[in-house]
This record gives C-alpha cells, sequence and structure tokens, in this order.
C-alpha cells in the first residue's frame, strides 16, 4: 500500500469557515515546496482571515505582520536571508487596500520573493466589508444595498497594473482560482512557476487566488463554487499576466 | 499488474461544504446523518465506487482525505 | 585614537554600523536625512549592500525594519517629527514580538508638519509609548556627539539583552551641529541569537504568544527588569544644591554653565541630567534624598512648549520621598541662553516662579 495524495507535512489543521478556499491553498503551496524540495521557507502573514488560517501552515517559520505591511516586512526578511523561500500570504484589503502602497512598491523594486493574495471580494476576518475588489452590485456590510462603483470605484486589478504599467518588470504574475479540480490544478502550476522564479533570483511574483467565501456571501460552498465559474472570473479573468522570462508564447 | 486505487477519509476534520460531493466523477461521497465531533454531517464514502481519482484531494479545503494504490491482485 | 569633526547624522549612523548594525531602511525627512544620505553608500562601502533600503514610506520603514531583526540582522531606521508618529504602529508591533531594533529620533519641535527647529517636544511620545497597547523602550538622551556615538554604539546590546526596542532621541541642533569625536572600532555580536527566522521553522520569534494575564506578567517583569537595571544619569553638585536643574540633551549643556555662574554669584545650584529619559533616573532623586536635606525644589528646563518631562520629575521626587516644589521652564523651540535659565533660576528663589507640582 502507498500513499500516493496526502495532507503535506508543512500543513496544519484549521479553522476556517467551511467551504473557505485558503485550506486549498495553502496546501497547494506546500505541495509545491515538497515538489520543489525547498527546505527553508518562510511565510509573512497579513491581517484578515490570512491570520485565521495561520494554523495551517504547520511549523513553517512565519512573521505575523502588520496589516497592509506584509511586503515590507517580506522585503527585508529576504533582504537579510536570502536563503530563504520566502511568500507573504495576505488577503485582498490587506494587499489591495490597506496595503496597497506596500504592495506595489515591493513589486516595483521587483523584491525576490511571492506575494500570494488571496482575493475574496471582500473584508472576511471583519464580518464581510466592502474591498476593493469586491464585485460591482455585491451586497456587503459596508454596501447594503450593493456596491455603487460611481462612489465607491469599480473593482481593482492589481496584477493586470503591475504586469502592463511601465517601469514594473515583474517575474511572473498571475491569478488563478479554487473552485474546482481544474481551477485548482492550473493554481498550483502558477505557484510553481512563482517559487521557482523566487529560487532563480528572477524578482518579484503576485499570484492572485479567487477563494470563496461562503460566510459572508451568505451562500453555500457549492452556490460560491458556481458563483466564481459564472461571475467572478468574468470580473476577474483566470490566467497569466506576465510569463516568465524564456516562457514567452 | 492493474493497481489498486482508493481514498481514506479523516472524518474529524470534515466540515461538509460538500465540494469533494461535487467533485466526485462516480458519485462515490456523500453525507451522512452522522456528525463528527465538531458538528458535522461528515462525508464517507462508498468504496464499491471509488476509483481512487484523488479529485476530492484535490478540492477539499479540510485535509480530510489520503489517496492510496495497491498492486492488484 | 585621533579625534575628527564629525556633524551628529552622521556620526551617529557611523556608530551604529561600528555597533554591528547591518540593516536600514528609512525616508527622507529633515532634520535627520543625513544619516539616510551616509548609509546610502556606507552600508555598500562596508559590504552590506542591499541591507540598505530607501523605503516608499516611514510606515514602510519600520516594517522593514522588524522584519529584519526577526531574521536576526541589527536593525535600524531614523527619522524626525512626523515621521516618527507614522512609526509608532511597528514600535507596538515590535514590542508584541520582543524585536530588538534602535531608531533615531532627530527631534523637531512643533505639532503637526512642525518646523525645522530643535526641540525636545516629542518626550511624551517617545518616552511614553508612542504606540498602542503598553510598552517602553529603552530612550538615550545624548547631550553631545560623543555621546550620541556611544549611544548608537552600545544600543544594540541593550536590545538584544532585554529584545527590547531603543529610542536615540536626538535634537535637531544635535543632528546638524559638528564636534570633535572619538569613533569606536567595528564589533559583532558575541553570541548567536536563540531566535529568529531562519526557514527551519525550529527556532521562530520565541515571543510569548496569546492573550491574557501571562502577557501582562511578562511584560510587568521585562520592564521592571529594564527599570532597575537601566538607571543612568550624571549627577554635578547636587549633594548641597537648594534648587536643582534637571535637563537632558542640549539644554542639559545649557544648565550645567548656568549652574557655574549661579555659583559663582553664591546661588547652590545643581543638575541632574537624565543619560536614559526611559528608564528614567528616578535613583538619581534617591541619592539627593539622601545626602542632601536642603533641597528645596528642582527645576525641569525643556525646549517644548508645555513641559513634558516635568512630570516625570515631580514623580521621581515624590517617589523618592521629597516633598518639594518642582517647577518647569518650557522654552519652545531653539535651545535657551544661559543668563534666560539663570533668570529662571532667580525667579524661582524669589518665590515670583509658580511650581507646577
Amino acid at each position: 500500500m502507498t500513499i500516493t495524495k496526502t495532507k503535506p507535512a508543512k500543513t496544519g489543521y484549521h479553522n476556517l469557515c467551511p467551504g473557505c478556499g485558503h485550506g486549498v491553498i495553502v496546501r497547494l503551496i506546500a505541495e509545491v515546496f515538497e515538489e520543489l524540495g525547498v527546505e527553508k521557507e518562510a511565510v509573512v502573514l497579513g491581517v484578515g482571515c490570512s491570520c485565521t488560517a495561520t494554523p495551517a501552515f504547520g511549523a513553517m517559520d512565519r512573521f505575523q505582520a502588520a496589516h497592509g505591511r506584509g511586503t515590507a516586512t517580506a522585503t527585508a526578511i529576504k533582504r537579510c536571508r536570502p536563503e530563504i523561500t520566502l511568500f507573504t500570504y495576505q488577503g485582498d484589503g490587506d494587499a489591495y487596500v490597506i496595503g496597497l502602497s506596500e504592495t506595489v512598491n515591493a513589486a516595483y523594486r521587483n523584491e525576490n520573493f511571492v506575494a500570494v493574495v488571496i482575493n475574496n471580494n471582500n473584508f472576511g476576518m471583519t464580518g464581510g466589508q466592502m474591498s476593493w475588489t469586491t464585485m460591482p452590485g455585491q451586497v456587503t456590510e459596508t454596501s447594503i444595498h450593493g456596491r455603487d462603483c460611481g462612489y465607491t470605484g469599480e473593482p481593482f486589478h492589481l496584477p493586470e497594473i503591475i504586469s502592463e504599467i511601465r517601469g514594473f518588470h515583474p517575474a511572473y504574475v498571475a491569478r488563478g482560482a479554487v473552485y474546482d479540480v481544474k481551477s485548482i490544478n492550473q493554481t498550483k502550476k502558477m505557484l510553481k512557476n512563482a517559487f521557482q522564479a523566487q529560487l532563480n533570483n528572477e524578482g518579484f511574483s503576485l499570484v492572485e487566488i479567487l477563494s470563496p467565501c461562503p460566510t459572508n456571501w451568505h451562500m453555500t460552498p457549492l452556490q460560491c463554487k458556481e458563483h466564481i465559474e459564472d461571475e467572478i472570473v468574468k470580473e476577474y479573468p483566470l490566467g497569466e499576466l506576465k510569463v516568465r522570462k524564456g516562457e514567452e508564447g | 499488474m492493474a493497481k489498486k486505487k482508493m481514498i481514506t477519509i479523516d472524518s474529524a476534520h470534515c466540515k461538509a461544504c460538500q465540494y469533494c460531493v461535487d467533485a466526485c466523477p462516480k458519485e462515490a461521497l456523500v453525507l451522512r446523518r452522522e456528525m463528527n465531533t465538531a458538528g458535522y454531517t461528515y462525508v464517507q464514502v462508498d468504496k464499491e465506487k471509488c476509483i481512487g481519482c484523488g479529485s476530492c484531494y484535490i478540492v477539499c479545503p479540510d485535509y480530510v482525505f489520503t489517496v492510496m494504490e495497491e498492486e492488484g491482485a | 585614537m585621533a579625534k575628527e569633526l564629525m556633524k551628529g547624522n552622521v556620526a551617529v549612523a557611523e556608530a551604529a554600523l561600528r555597533g554591528g548594525m547591518d540593516f536600514f531602511a528609512g525616508y527622507p525627512i529633515t532634520p535627520s536625512t543625513e544619516t539616510l544620505e551616509y548609509l546610502s553608500y556606507r552600508m555598500d562601502e562596508i559590504g552590506r549592500k542591499g541591507r540598505f533600503i530607501q523605503a516608499e514610506n516611514e510606515i514602510s520603514a519600520i516594517n522593514m525594519v522588524m522584519g529584519a531583526s526577526s531574521a536576526g540582522a541589527r536593525a535600524m531606521t531614523a527619522s524626525s517629527g512626523p515621521g516618527i508618529s507614522l512609526k509608532a504602529e511597528g514600535f507596538s508591533y515590535a514590542a508584541r514580538y520582543s524585536l530588538p531594533y534602535v531608531c533615531l529620533n532627530v527631534q523637531r519641535w512643533g505639532n503637526g508638519l512642525g518646523s525645522l527647529d530643535s526641540g525636545q517636544a516629542d518626550y511624551f511620545r517617545d518616552v511614553k509609548g508612542s504606540g498602542q497597547g503598553d510598552y517602553h523602550r529603552i530612550v538615550y538622551a545624548p547631550a553631545d556627539i560623543q555621546e550620541l556615538i556611544d549611544s548608537a554604539y552600545e544600543a544594540w546590546e541593550a536590545a538584544e539583552r532585554y529584545r527590547i526596542g531603543v529610542c536615540i532621541f536626538s535634537e535637531a541642533f544635535l543632528g546638524q551641529m559638528m564636534e570633535a569625536v572619538e569613533m569606536p572600532d567595528f564589533k559583532k555580536r558575541k553570541e548567536p541569537l536563540d531566535w529568529g527566522i531562519d526557514g527551519t521553522g525550529t527556532k521562530g520569534l520565541k515571543y510569548l504568544p496569546g492573550s491574557g494575564p501571562h502577557i501582562s506578567a511578562f511584560n510587568a517583569e521585562k520592564y521592571a527588569k529594564v527599570e532597575a537595571e537601566m538607571q543612568r544619569w550624571e549627577s554635578i553638585q547636587t549633594e548641597d544644591a537648594e534648587y536643582i536643574f534637571v535637563a537632558f540633551g542640549l539644554p542639559s549643556r545649557v544648565c550645567k554653565d548656568a549652574v557655574t555662574r549661579l555659583r559663582a554669584e553664591g546661588d547652590k545650584a545643581g543638575i541632574i541630567r537624565p543619560k536614559l529619559i526611559w528608564p528614567y533616573p528616578w535613583k538619581a532623586f534617591e541619592e539627593v534624598k539622601a545626602v542632601n536635606p536642603h533641597v528645596k525644589g528642582f527645576i525641569s528646563i525643556e525646549t517644548n512648549d508645555l513641559g513634558q518631562m516635568v512630570e516625570d520629575v515631580a514623580l521621581a521626587a515624590k517617589r523618592a520621598g521629597l516633598d518639594v516644589p518642582v517647577y518647569c521652564y518650557a522654552h519652545g523651540p531653539g535651545t535657551p541662553g544661559v543668563r534666560r535659565v539663570m533668570e529662571k533660576y532667580q525667579a524661582v528663589t524669589s518665590g515670583e516662579e509658580k511650581e507646577r507640582f
């Protein structure tokens, strides 16, 4: 009897909500580390459900950063300990709203680590408030009649911004999702590319991952799956926005 | 020799999200009425139907599944 | 070693490097910018390239400092006035994780944008904690550039011994002026740290996790220990003084002159000069209580608008059992002249000046 797939040793059980996507994402990262033979790794956690996910990272070295500042903290850790395979693990509110400056500037300097951003379209841990990534018309605790983009701005797309604007030269930028087998497998390849880029000293990678939030979307997990598949991917298309050098089509 | 694949379920960590039930190509997974200690009606497998494809492992956010294979007779 | 003429902001940077500083993140702000400028090339010169970051803002700079510290570096940042306020959240996080670091504050006087005047207006903020929660930092209050150097050089051992943040409380004039100084040799950390992020997950930050009474007890014990062990001050002619100036930093140099001249005129003045303002040197006041039955009061001399340290002077006097009035001269921006300080002394002795406490 041989075990072919099981909980990676570097993950731990967690107390996230039923149907939350974080668990899958942490597992993918741990699997990628196993496949790439990464022995020294550390995670810089954001504030939000990303810190609720802390137990999932098991015994990995970790730093619980201040809200939004993960990429600044990670910048210094990587500069001081380049031998560590390092990633930030933040939600969309953390990385794109309060921490927009830090995230953009780490990308701008092309720091050699991976930013993993879990986009669930809302501030999850605080109870489901509007985020910059909230869908137009989406009901949240701070947009009870649905997000009115005339007042709030439109859904925010950092991966598109840093892969298209002059002066940004990230190693790898992609958007994945974790709503079905296919999207999860695709996202794992993205994460593998991003960490491979770091191991090759290619620079900054951003992998945004669309993730279900049954609790704050007020849906069942399976309704969330359909919602991502039918609606969210239209606003946030999946795929690689910046491929690694030497891998261009 | 054919390899037989199968899964085991660590039902204590199941939260009944049903992603696995949805992902299973053989309809081998089902939630039954029994609850685990956390209060969730955990998923159970029909071993006759399971082909050990691992789809459940892939979609499960709670590390419930282990996929194994053994040399067939 | 021969003395050389150095500017305060540059001297403190070089001394920090010689003390083992191997990470710096900062953002330009007058009057501290020379520290940032100097380190931008000096760290390259001594083989610490990439360990200097001109950060996008002050908040990032302190969060970088925390990251570097967590990875075992001797990490420092520097700023002034509003820049330090932006870092306050980071100070609190660093306190929570027991991360050592050094932060240089080249104070500028005033609220909001403030001014480019020298001053000591940040006393409450930097001495009392500044960010959310309960914590303290060791706060050096150097009065000349040599002391600025010595503070930055030894700060690392203090920071790592207690796993605490260190503030070097400089002043605009101190940062901008030049004095003849002696620079110490390069040194390295003697013992490797038994904590820190190294990618193995075996050590980690080793701070006390969770919340509740065990954290409260840990904090109470930690800061009480630092307070007991880090009493640093200088007393001049306090044994027989009737009124004792209390001043730190640049105003303390003026007060020393004032004491000499007042004594020459027959006034029994003295001075307590705190070298650290947290922990506050309450032992200096106990010493006065023990040897000087004639003391009639204390006069806090400060370069801010409202008088800030005077509260600690009153508390230290009370703690020492000295039931005497405490006066304050808050000079505002700049540095008071000797004559002005002498006038204040005389206003106190004549009864014209009302006590604060």
